[in-house]
């Protein structure tokens, strides 16, 4: 069985990946941020942890064979294939308080990841505690020795995908990133699509 | 839907955004705070608010008001000490380490910087800071990294911050990614994570500020990259002093725009 979603610019989407489902994301036109955080479908308060992951594969980026680490320790998903390169997982999502600390007040008020997290999480019983750091699928943010860290220009060409495997039943949460103050996507939010498969 | 931009649009929003980086960016070599000198000193009497001492392996909770110095100093050799802090008044607002390097430009914290919380307002200032070595990145310890060390007694610091947490209300959904203060993490040219062990020495300390009314909890667990990963590290000392005077000009108030106006949605929330 195939399910494609297809997620139009700057919007949420949820959808649950089954354990031994494939779940594919794909940046359709290129330099598209995505915003994704996986949630335990049984209990909710076990969440995907960016610290966990990072700590576990002992690198800074997500790529193929990455294991995306819940906070108990346990692996959701294991990264099987990534035409990209490399993803974030340590620049969090925006937020329409972050953006005027980092780009200005005026700022305040254009749309933003949390928000969409936020009414997302919704439909599920959840509220903005349950953010936690997001992966930014498709978002170059290089890292450097001395610790400087910058949103580049994203390294993603158009129809570039990553695709994991649902090591237990996963509730995906999706924020199509609506960011136009910085390169994360190429000023120009897109469309972007999930295929589910399995 | 794709939402289309236009090329002028998109020209004046990269240029936005290359000034901000070059600015952002220029701070570490432009205002290069000095450590604090070691050992740290004694603080005056009077301005002790509490003092206590948090036995290797343990955690604590601790309120702090706006204004108020949170002093962590390790009794023996150095080791990591976990941190996590919530907004005293809506524990839904609390540190977000994302934002905190993203903002900031940098995963380099250390004294002149300041910790941000999930609504952009600033809830900790790096004040005094010997080794300017933490890590936002990597976590504390958890049962499965303890666990390969063969000793059931050994503490970690997920569960300690579980349990911190229940003792302020909260619980699992409460939980953030943690400050590793003291813990030598960096990225090297590879992307992999290494522990540089030259940047602490016994004896360092820091002094954060508190920007808000918050509720903290500090775990006293080794950092799971350190090379004494598992052994019981010594005793935290963890000192409160009171609020004093913050001059126009201080440090972590004034360093970046960004800090700048962090510390202004601050004073917007405070009406």
């Amino acid at each position: 069985m195939e399910q494609t979603f297809d997620i139009p610019a700057q919007k949420p989407w949820s959808g649950i990946v089954k354990k031994g489902q494939t779940i594919r994301i794909e940046d359709t036109f290129g330099q598209q941020a995505i915003d994704t955080i996986f949630y335990c479908a049984d209990d909710y308060t076990e969440r995907y942890s960016s610290q966990d992951t990072l700590r576990a594969q002992g690198s800074a980026y997500i790529t193929t064979g990455s294991n995306i680490m819940s906070c108990e320790g346990r692996v959701m998903l294991s990264v099987l294939a990534d035409t990209s390169g490399r993803h974030d997982t340590s620049a969090g999502c925006c937020s329409c308080e972050s953006n005027t600390v980092r780009f200005g007040h005026d700022t305040l008020y254009q749309h933003a990841c949390r928000e969409n997290f936020i009414l997302e999480l919704g439909r599920y019983g959840m509220t903005k505690r349950d953010i936690v750091a997001n992966i930014n699928f498709f978002m170059n943010v290089p890292i450097s020795a001395n610790g400087a860290m910058t949103v580049d220009d994203g390294i993603s060409a158009p129809g570039d995908h990553v695709e994991m495997l649902a090591h237990m039943d996963v509730l995906c949460v999706i924020s199509n990133c609506p960011q136009i103050n910085n390169p994360c996507n190429g000023f120009d939010p897109t469309p972007i699509r999930v295929v589910i498969k399995g | 839907m794709h939402i289309h931009r236009t090329p002028e649009q998109i020209a004046a929003d990269r240029q936005r955004y290359e000034e901000h980086q070059r600015i952002g960016l220029e701070f570490s070599p432009k205002t290069p705070p000095t450590p604090s000198p070691r050992p740290a000193p004694m603080p005056n009497a009077e301005s002790v608010a509490m003092t206590r001492s948090v036995p290797g392996g343990w955690y604590t909770t601790q309120h702090l008001a706006k204004g108020e110095v949170l002093r962590l100093l390790p009794q023996g050799p150095v080791s990591a000490v976990a941190l996590a802090a919530w907004s005293a008044t809506d524990t839904t607002e609390r540190m977000n380490l994302p934002d905190t390097v993203k903002l900031q430009w940098t995963t380099d914290l250390k004294k002149g910087r300041v910790i941000f919380s999930d609504m952009g307002r600033v809830m900790l200032s790096i004040v005094e800071d010997s080794c300017g070595a933490h890590d936002a990145l990597t976590g504390g310890s958890t049962p499965a990294t303890v666990a390969q060390y063969g000793d059931p007694t050994l503490r970690n610091t997920r569960d300690n911050m579980v349990l911190a947490a229940a003792k302020l209300g909260l619980d699992r959904r409460d939980l953030m990614p943690v400050l590793n203060v003291f813990a030598p993490v960096r990225v090297d040219g590879e992307g992999k994570f290494e522990w540089r062990d030259g940047m602490i020495s016994d004896g360092d300390w820091v002094e954060l500020r508190a920007e808000m009314d918050l509720v903290i909890a500090l775990s006293n667990c080794p950092h799971p990259m350190d090379p004494r990963a598992g052994e019981v590290p010594a005793p935290l000392e963890v000192t409160k002093i009171k609020a004093g005077p913050v001059p126009p000009d201080d440090l972590c108030r004034t360093a970046t725009p960004e800090a700048q106006r962090g510390f202004e949605n601050n004073a917007k929330a405070e009406g």
